[in-house]
């Protein structure tokens, strides 16, 4: 099964991925001493640094800044080739020249989290106190620290308010975040495909996931960085069961159904016959190349720990109390990973807030993927809040 | 029940501009004080919505049908997915200024309890719905023998989205049962004129094809 070829591969790869995560080929903030990111766990991490990239120029008034934010296994590289995968940008479709998100009219910003793997600091970086890994000696981050850190970021940059931030899944949820934690810093706002609060069903998928890395022995307690192995097994199967949430019975039966892979007949063996076995096995080792197993580790944590009403005394509409922010909640019919009952409550929360909100439920069968597939309505929709928006705001056509 | 009378075209919008909407939308764009801000229930493809952010005011929406609401979004308005019947009740009190229920009343399942949310969550409510006692109706029933259709309400029985049909007496009479105060009342005939003002209820009753009234609380102000 595994090739010279593969595994030489994956050593460049790890080669590559472990040079980006200190040294990132964007442009990249650090914060010293004098700048600590204070995190919910309720350590100072210091120094730090944030990698980001840039599109678009920022206008004299400094009012066209969009930050976008990634997902779960995003980087900041939206509309650009991927450093380590030499892929397009994971959101080509919706930033770029023509875009809803376009560069020509706005300035885009998109930051690397705290505790990725692509240029932030996280347990993929070099630790200054040992000069060793950071490993599981990083400490256990939020989705509030990556937005505190994204904060320190827009102020390094000059960018006092924002005129929209904009996210799906993870990247929703740094966008509600945003909203409660900085309503001032917020002129609109477009949470996609995300929940005020990570459900039970979708820790439970999160935590089979980080049980199949911890059990990979290439995993070495976290350690797989100083001793170099990496739990490449281990995050596959974990990709792929997460692969299969972001997408839906229907996708998956239109896409694949039971057809086999270059066969006619089963080979009566634990070989991929069935396409949709091929598939989900190049999704994982596809994403092992350009992925850090204990950043997996941090970051799906940090989505299970979201509960905005909790930070709240468990009223949600109090997390959005006299809001001026324009929200558009945009969910996907066959999302069950983050059903649009989720985005109904919050947007119960929001008209609760009296806040100004529009909700489009969007009709396909792709599932939560959908978000950063080629859907036109998702797209017309975007285009025309962030348009009503851009003209409150005096951005002009 | 004092009524007031009501011209068109309506001031503030030139006749030229009037031309593009709908007559019984004018007349509810004219009900709306402008800077209030405005929830409409049953927005459909947001043009009445669209009237009133054209006149300053803020606009807000629940539609109900999927199609409704992105079309909405797509034009730039607040638009959320959502249902009268259910949905209201997550709307704080006085919450807007005016909630406006356009033709949306005869197709809600509890058309009492929504009329009683309009008047929490806004200081004042503006309902409008097809007359049921128009003599068109009235004669098809009693001629024809059958349920009516119109040229407005093409629907047959048997897929009808419209499930509670009242005549203007009928609402009148629920709105002084439930302690509404109504502080205007226009029917439109036909032709989505103004009923004359000065012809008894029973005239109205007969000849508006749909009645367009402005409400408030009565004598219970929170």
């Amino acid at each position: 099964m595994v090739s010279v070829k593969s595994i030489i591969n994956q050593a460049i790869h790890r080669e590559e991925r472990s040079h980006e995560a200190d040294h990132p080929s964007s442009p990249v903030a650090k914060f010293g001493a004098d700048q600590p990111l204070p995190l919910d766990c309720g350590i100072d991490l210091t120094p730090f640094q944030i990698a980001y990239q840039t599109y678009g120029e920022l206008n004299a008034e400094r009012s066209n800044a969009i930050l976008v934010c990634h997902a779960l296994t995003g980087d900041q590289h939206v509309a650009n080739v991927h450093p380590v995968t030499g892929k397009p940008g994971w959101w080509e479709t919706m930033v770029g020249p023509g875009r809803p998100l376009d560069p020509d009219r706005y300035y885009i910003i998109c930051a690397n989290v705290i505790g990725g793997c692509m240029g932030s600091t996280g347990p993929a970086s070099v630790n200054p106190a040992t000069g060793k890994l950071w490993g599981l000696d990083f400490p256990i981050i939020t989705i509030p620290d990556m937005v505190r850190a994204q904060a320190m970021l827009l102020d390094r940059l000059g960018i006092d308010t924002l005129f929209c931030v904009v996210g799906g899944s993870m990247g929703g949820m740094q966008v509600l975040q945003w909203t409660a934690a900085y309503p001032e810093r917020v002129f609109s706002a477009l949470p996609i495909a995300c929940s005020t609060r990570h459900s039970a069903q979708n820790i439970a998928f999160h935590e089979l996931g980080r049980q199949a890395v911890m059990a990979d022995p290439d995993w070495r307690g976290g350690r797989y960085g100083d001793q170099g192995t990496h739990p490449h097994r281990g995050l596959a199967v974990a990709r792929m069961a997460g692969h299969i949430t972001y997408l839906s019975d229907a996708a998956l039966h239109r896409k694949f159904g039971r057809r086999m892979q270059d066969r006619d007949l089963p080979t009566f063996s634990f070989d991929a016959d069935f396409q949709v076995e091929s598939y989900l096995r190049y999704q994982g080792s596809s994403f092992v190349e350009r992925f850090d197993a204990n950043s997996y580790l941090y970051l799906t944590r940090a989505m299970d720990y979201f509960d905005i009403a909790a930070d709240h005394n468990g009223a949600l509409a109090r997390a959005f109390r006299g809001i001026k922010t324009r929200f558009c909640v945009v969910s996907f019919t066959s999302d069950w990973l983050f059903p649009t009952s989720e985005s109904r409550a919050l947007v119960h929360a929001l008209n609760a807030s009296s806040a100004r909100v529009s909700f489009a439920e969007i009709e396909t069968d792709r599932g939560h993927d959908a978000f950063l597939l080629d859907v036109p309505e998702f797209f017309d929709i975007s285009r025309a809040f962030l348009q009503s928006a851009g003209k409150a705001r005096g951005l002009g056509d | 029940m004092a009524l007031q009378d009501q011209t068109l075209p309506l001031p503030g919008i030139t006749p030229h501009r009037s031309g593009n909407y709908r007559s019984d939308h004018l007349l509810v764009a004219e009900m709306v004080e402008r800077g209030s801000k405005v929830l409409d229930v049953g927005c459909g493809d947001g043009d009445l919505l669209q009237l009133l952010e054209s006149r300053g005011i803020d606009g807000r929406g629940i539609e109900l049908s999927r199609e409704g609401v992105n079309r909405c979004v797509a034009k730039g308005l607040a638009v959320v997915q959502g249902d009268a019947d259910t949905d209201l009740v997550n709307y704080p009190d006085d919450a807007f200024d005016y909630v406006i229920l356009s033709q949306t009343l005869q197709a809600t399942r509890q058309p009492k309890a929504v009329l009683e949310n309009l008047l929490r969550i806004g200081r004042r409510a503006i309902v409008s719905f097809p007359n049921f006692g128009f003599w068109k109706m009235r004669l098809q029933l009693l001629v024809g023998g059958h349920m009516p259709r119109t040229e407005n309400l093409p629907a047959t029985w048997y897929d009808t989205p419209n499930i509670h049909f009242c005549t203007i007496k009928d609402f009148v009479q629920l709105c002084d049962e439930i302690g509404v105060k109504m502080e205007r009342a226009v029917a439109l005939d036909n032709f989505g004129r103004p009923v004359p003002l000065n012809l008894p209820w029973w005239f109205w009753n007969m000849f508006g094809e749909q009645g367009v009234f402005l409400l408030s609380r009565a004598g219970k102000e929170r």
